[in-house]
This record gives structure tokens, sequence and C-alpha cells, in this order.
């Protein structure tokens, strides 16, 4: 259905994809595999008329094509769906089906449009309600409009750009038979991915992706996970970290207690509701959840950066309910945030000028009306080479960073210093196979050296390794909290992800 | 041949350079054609300029004279840039400072220039940065756009310097001229050389060090600088942010009206409405000339002092309108933010064969 020849395109100079060749076949499900930054995006929005090529060429269906716009692609019967849904959610469904179409009618036929809408869900078994307005639905149902928003346009070959990274594991394997039954409707679907587990389940095709270059395309069939990460990343390591085997730190003296906690979000709304824990010495306690269910308020307000509505929170005696940033620094507690660059660093700013960022106001680095900038650079110095940082030197502006290098960077200036409790937020989101490698490396010697880790992830097999505790959060409370939690312990997990308590 | 606009990785400093450069040459030519069509020829017209204020000793001091509020003022406006708050109240700031350290001469003579001329100091200071800092406090505490709310108090600041002037201020003597009585000998700063040049020039060149030490060394600059580059990040660093922007407004109104008190004290020596010409505004060009840089605002500065004292000469030699120097200075803004374009992207020509 499609050929893609030698597609380049270049940002800043920089190839993210080179001379790249893909064919997707109907009734097949081709994946695009590759780490962060592999070009596996860009190759897709060029497919999509998102991007012009520089170089290269698109053949659908024999033709030769140009697309100029989106909508060019759709004409073509090419549809994406991303990884955010690029949906209106104070329209309803068949309103949002309907937007982007050319020639509309003065007066919508608003049934008809619905109908079709029925239509469509009962062929392909995924259920919605046409009426229904976005906001009302969860990540999952909203997926499943974007998908069949492109199917309503008539498209003929869908992209579905990761699409798991927000699905709780039983979102998934529903999305996985709509997948399979479009594919026996003679759909062409490419699937993009970076977790080896979902495209040995569902693809027939699979096609990597490293540095802008297909390294190789074969079939799903003759393929190993050995194979594939050594094709990924150019070494057999498949990324999958260790567990370290958790000698019994049961009930070690608890560093971080909540109780009750509400917090409200930025439009004011409750996100926090309720959530009582305690955080123990040496102990990672992980927080799973689909994004979006407060967990960043949570971890705002453990780091002192949102005030807590009601409830306490004390760290070890001292009641903290109503501490700030700054004196949650000073006791110790750490904190990593989900959005390096947009709160984590100063993008402009130099390294050294970004390690002073949570230590400039107390000895040494402060003196008096000043910083002593030359205590700041040695302490910058040696911490770029502790933590292997690839900078091209101390007055280079972190924005130059890799992403991995840039987490590096807020790692070790969170863990130097007097550290108690470090609270992780998507850490290694983003980040290369061996960047989080290294990451889950320094929480587990942070672990270890008897400071409490709070990590709040979105990866399930992540937190499994990591986690000594592991609750699941949905809409703002935890559904429960597992002990030791294990491969064996998902489908409950999956379970209270999706709000289904583990009592009921 | 296709064009392509890429986003920008990297500048050098030289290419930094050149953009700006390239910038007032264009806006210097643009210039020429506006002159042109003004009937004079646009060589001889800069020649003028050029002749006026840098080519003799006298055009020199008058430049250097001009310099110093310039200088004062980019700083004040150069350091709530720094923390990405709009100053646009510069001006206004300036004629509160004049109007307050006039008030107290009116009222109250020490008869001691030392002790005198520190309390004009203080109060000048005192009334532009109450002036900024209402601005402050308003974007602080309801995040009311400060540049809407120093754009209008300029007027205020401006009309009541009007009321004062032409009402009970007027000096009786002056036959009927809107201007205070000139300033008794104790507050006056002495002026140099038999130039216009005065005292504020130490002013202007101690502010330029204790501002670049400040904003590069001190605490308090550096949380400025995260909370202008990164509020969020300031927010994560246990900034108090709202304390900082009406600190940061009170700081640049107190410079600029110190700035007021040295226009006074020193050149004017009585208040006038014709004293405000438009330094507040320029210096908004000058700190974004000079990114911001104390030092550089000083050579920046240097020049649109040059180009007023050349536009006044154009005024009498050419007679020509202060507009049109005006039109001359829009068009090296015009030309500037063009330019900013060019520092943030490029646009690559390819040609291909086909």
């Amino acid at each position: 259905m499609v050929k893609m020849r030698g597609i380049t395109k270049a940002f800043y100079g920089i190839k993210a994809n080179d001379c790249v060749d893909f064919d997707l076949k109907g009734g097949e499900v081709h994946a695009l595999l590759g780490e962060n930054g592999a070009g596996k995006s860009t190759l897709m929005s060029v497919l999509c008329g998102l991007y012009h090529p520089d170089e290269g060429t698109i053949e659908v269906e024999g033709q030769r094509v140009e697309f100029r716009s989106p909508r060019d692609a759709i004409s073509k019967g090419i549809g994406i769906v991303h990884q955010h849904f690029m949906l209106v959610p104070s329209l309803t469904v068949w309103e949002n089906m309907i937007l982007g179409s050319k020639d509309l009618p003065v007066v919508i036929d608003e049934s008809a449009i619905c109908d079709k809408i029925k239509d469509l869900s009962q062929r392909y078994g995924i259920d919605v309600d046409p009426k229904a307005p976005i906001w009302t639905l969860s990540i999952g149902e909203q997926q499943r409009v974007a998908i069949l928003r492109m199917l309503y346009h008539e498209a003929k070959i869908l992209i579905l750009d990761e699409p798991t990274s927000v699905l709780t594991p039983q979102e998934i394997e529903r999305l996985f038979s709509t997948i399979k039954h479009m594919k026996e409707e003679g759909y062409g679907i490419v699937f993009i991915s970076h977790k080896l587990k979902e495209v040995f389940e569902i693809s027939d095709r699979i096609t990597v992706l490293r540095r802008g270059k297909v390294v190789g395309s074969l079939n799903a069939r003759e393929a190993t996970k050995e194979m594939l990460a050594e094709m990924m990343v150019g070494s057999s390591d498949t990324g999958e970290v260790q567990r370290a085997r958790k000698e019994s730190a049961t009930k070690s003296k608890p560093v971080l207690m909540a109780e009750d906690l509400v917090v409200r979000n930025d439009k004011g709304l409750i996100a926090v509701d309720g959530v009582s824990f305690t955080l123990r010495e040496g102990q990672i306690f992980g927080i799973a959840g689909v994004s979006g269910n407060g967990q960043g308020e949570l971890a705002e307000a453990l780091a002192g950066m949102r005030s807590i509505e009601s409830g306490r929170l004390y760290f070890v005696t001292e009641d903290v309910t109503s501490a700030s940033a700054r004196h949650m620094v000073d006791l110790g507690v750490k904190y990593v945030p989900a959005d390096r660059k947009g709160v984590g660093l100063v993008p402009n700013m130099n390294v050294a000028e970004n390690v002073a960022l949570r230590k400039y106001w107390h000895p040494p680095y402060s003196k008096g009306f000043f910083i002593d900038w030359d205590e700041v650079h040695k302490h910058s110095k040696s911490l770029v080479e502790s933590y292997e940082i690839l900078t091209p030197g101390l007055d280079v502006p972190v924005r130059m960073l890799s992403g991995g290098n840039q987490q590096k960077l807020i790692l070790a200036r969170e863990l130097s210093d007097n550290l108690k409790l470090l609270i992780a937020m998507q850490p290694t989101w983003g980040l290369d196979v061996r960047a989080t490698a290294f990451v889950r490396e320094k929480l587990m010697s942070a672990r270890a050296g008897g400071a409490a880790v709070l990590l709040i992830s979105e990866d399930l097999d992540e937190l499994l390794a990591l986690s000594d505790e592991l609750a699941v959060i949905y809409r703002g409370k935890i559904m429960g909290i597992i002990e030791g939690p294990g491969t064996g312990d998902i489908e409950r997990i999956g379970l209270m992800m999706a709000g289904i308590s583990a009592n009921s | 041949m296709r064009m392509k606009i890429e986003k920008r990785f990297y500048i050098t400093k030289w290419q930094e350079t050149f953009i700006i450069l390239a910038s007032i040459v264009l806006a210097f030519f643009s210039g020429a054609v506006v002159l042109h069509f003004l009937g004079v020829s646009p060589l001889e017209a800069y020649g003028m300029m050029i002749k006026g204020s840098l080519s003799d000793f006298y055009g020199i001091s008058e430049t250097v004279a001009k310099t110093i509020p310039l200088v004062m003022c980019s700083l004040a406006v150069a350091l709530s840039f720094t923390m990405v708050i709009w100053n646009i109240g510069a001006e206004g700031q300036f004629v509160l400072g004049a109007l307050a350290c006039t008030a107290l001469v009116r009222c109250m003579h020490i008869d001691n220039p030392l002790i005198m001329l520190g309390a004009m100091g203080i109060v000048a200071a005192i009334a532009g940065g109450l002036w900024g800092g209402f601005a402050g406090f308003l974007r602080a505490k309801w995040n009311v756009n400060e540049i809407i709310t120093t754009l209008m108090m300029n007027y205020i600041a401006i009309l009541l310097l009007q009321y004062f002037v032409y009402g009970s201020w007027r000096d009786p003597t002056s036959l009927g001229f809107p201007m205070t009585p000139l300033f008794p000998e104790g507050a006056r700063l002495p002026q140099f050389f038999g130039t216009r040049i005065h005292a504020g020039i130490f002013f202007a060149l101690v502010l330029v060090v204790v501002i670049w030490v400040v904003v590069r060394k001190g605490i308090w600059g550096y949380e400025i600088r995260v909370s202008g580059q990164n509020p969020k990040a300031a927010d994560y660093a246990g900034i108090r942010s709202a304390r900082n922007i009406m600190l940061v407004m009170f700081m640049s109104g107190a410079i600029a009206g110190l700035a007021g008190m040295a226009e006074m004290a020193g050149l004017h020596r009585r208040l006038q409405p014709g004293f405000a010409v438009g330094y507040g505004y320029t210096a908004i060009i000058i700190a974004w000339l000079a990114r911001l840089h104390p030092v550089t605002i000083i050579f920046v500065s240097f020049l649109f002092g040059a180009l007023f004292v050349g536009g006044e000469n154009l005024q009498i030699a050419m007679r020509l309108p202060l507009s049109s120097v005006q039109i001359l200075q829009g068009l090296i803004l015009f030309f500037l933010l063009g330019g900013e374009f060019f520092r943030n992207y490029r646009i690559s020509l390819t040609f291909k064969k086909r």
C-alpha cells in the first residue's frame, strides 16, 4: 500500500531520517522500533503530511504522492493517531469526528453522523457513545475515539504513535484486539513503539531504526528479543534491570509520613484526594498509575512546591505540612521532576548555574549576599566527573546537553549533599537504554545508602523491578498498596489502575 | 531554488554582532530614504549629525551629557528585563524622581550641599521606586500586566509634572514660562571643564559596576535571572517570585528616579516640562541592543546620545522637525526586532538540479 524510498529529513542540520526505506502492505501490522530520537516519529510525520521530506519519494497504492498538509494525506487514506490524541475536550465524540472535514453542509445532520459512528464502532468492536463529551471519557476511550475518527475519515492506513504508553494493561489488551480486527479487514497498520514485548505480541513485520537509519527489517517470527535489542542500541543489553535482591528491609525507620493529603491542581480541582502512606529508610516506594491521576500534584506537594489543602505531612517527627520547597531541600528531601527542561533545569543557563539551582542559598555556595561561583564550579566539576555527564564544559547552556545528560545532571545535583528522601517522577522517561540503566542504578544506590525513595512512574516494568512497596493511584486516591510486588501482580495492578479497587 | 527556515541551535558572538550592525546599517539606509523625501540630502544630513555630536570637544561633551540619563534609565529597564518583567515606565519614574527632588528643594532647603544632594537622591529614588513598585505590586498580587500599567503611569507622571510647573510651582519671575525657579547653589551637582557634563556621570558609572556585580555575582541577581528564564524552575528552587517582582520593579524605578534627580541637579537645575524628552523610552531600545549587559549599555547609550545631539543639530541647521530623528530611532528599533528573527532562525537556500 505504501512505499517510502530514500526519505531524508534534517533538523538543525542533523539528519533525523537518513535515506530511510519503508513499506507497508494491506492486512499487516508493521512495527517501527527504535529508541527515543531514532527517527520513528519523524518518518511517520513525513508519511502523514506533517513534514515535507528534504529528499525521497512516497508512493501510495502505486501512485507517487506529494503531501502538502495532513489533509492531503488523509484524502489518500493515511491517518495518524498521536500519542496525545488531539481531540477537543469540550466537544462531543461526533463533533470531534467531523472536525477537519471538508464540504460540511450548512445544517449538520447529527443523527446521520451518529449512525455512521455506531456502524463503524460495531464493525470494529470499538464501542463509544457518539454523544458523550470527550472530557468525560477515560484515556483509553479517548484513544478509541481517535482511532475511530481516522476510520470515519476513511483511512486505510493507520499510524499508531506509541499507543500503549498511556494505557492500563487491560486497555492495551483491548487495543490489540481492535488492531487484530482491523488487520483482518485489510487495513495497513504502523505500530510505533520502543517496547520490545508489545512489538512481539502484535506485529507481523518489524523495522528497526537507529539514529535516523534503518538498521534492519525482518519478520516478527524470525526475530528474537536479543536480536532486536542489539539492533536498537548496537549492543545486546536489553535494558532490563536485574532486580537487586531486596534484603529484608522490613519496617525500617519512617522518613516521611503522609496522612489524608488533599491537594488541588492548577485549575483548583482536587487532584490528590485523601492519600496516606509512609516512606521508610532504605526503601523504594513506587506509585503506579495512568498519567494525570494526581501524581504530579502529589510529588509537588511533597517537595513543598504546592500547598496542601488538608491532611498532615510529617518528616521524621517534624510537621512539614506547610513547609516551603527550600525548607524541604534543607531537610534532605530532593525532587527529580518529570519535566526536565520545564521545571528541573533552566535550559538557557549553564551547567554550574544549574547545579547551584537547589543549593545556592547556603554555605559554602553562598557568601553573604553573593554566590561563591568558584565553589559552585568546583562542586559542579566533581559532579560532572563522578556522574560521567557529557558536556563540553561547565559554561555551556544545559539546553545543549542530551536528554540523558540533562537527567544525569539533575540526579547529580539532587543526590549530592544530605539526601534523606528522593522523590523521582518519571526519571527514565524519554531516555535511551544506557541512560535508563544509569538512572535506575542511581536509585538503587540511593536506597542502599539508606535514603527513602518515592518512585512515580508510568512504566510498570520499572516499578516492579525497583519497588519494595507499590501503590496504585487512580483519580487522586490510592487504590491499594502491594508489598514486595512481582510480575504475578500485574493483573491486580492493572485493575487498580483502571479504578477497580483491590478489595472489591 | 528552495528557501527553508530552520531554528538556530547556536549563535556565535560574531554572528550576533553582525546581525546587530547590519540592522543599524539598514536602519540608517532606510532613514536615508525618508530624509531624501523630506527634501534633504541624506549624506549631508548624516554628516551634519556626526559633525554636531562627535566632531569637536563641545559636541562630544554634549553627547556625554545626554549619555548620563540614558545609561541610568537603560540600567533601570535592563534590571527588570533580566527578570523578564517589562518595565516600560522608566520615563515616568524618571519624571517622578525629578518631581520629588524638586519638591524637596522647594519645601526644605538644607544649607549643606552634601546632605542636600544626598537627601534629594534618596527621595528621588524612593519616589521613582514607589512609582515602579506599584506596578510591580499589581503584577505580583493580581497578575496585572506591568507593560500596560507602567506605560499608563508614564502619562500620569507627565501630567503631574505639567500640573506643577504650569501651576503652583511656576517661577513668578519667569515671565509666564512654565518652569520653577533655579535651584539654589547647594542643590546643584557640579559641572566639569566648562561643559554640561555633570557629576551624575559618577552615579551612572558606579551603577554600572553595582548592577553588573549584583546580577552576575549576587544571590538576588541569580534569583531574578532564574525567574526570568524559567519561572517554574524558580518555584522549584524555592524562590519567592512575588517578592522579587515587587523588589525588581522598585529597584528599577529607583534607578530611573535617581536619573531624574541627576538630570535636575546636574543639568537643568530647575523643573521644566521639556526635560523629559523620551530617555525612558530610548532606554528600552538601548537595553535591548546591549543585550542587558551593563558595560555594553555605556557604549550604546553614547551612540544614542550622539543621535540625540546630532538630531538637535539637524533641527537647527537643516530645519527638520524633531520627529525626523524619532523616525530614525523608530527605524533602528524596527530593524533590530527584525534582526531578532535571524538570531533565532536561519534561512538556507538550496539550489537543486532537476
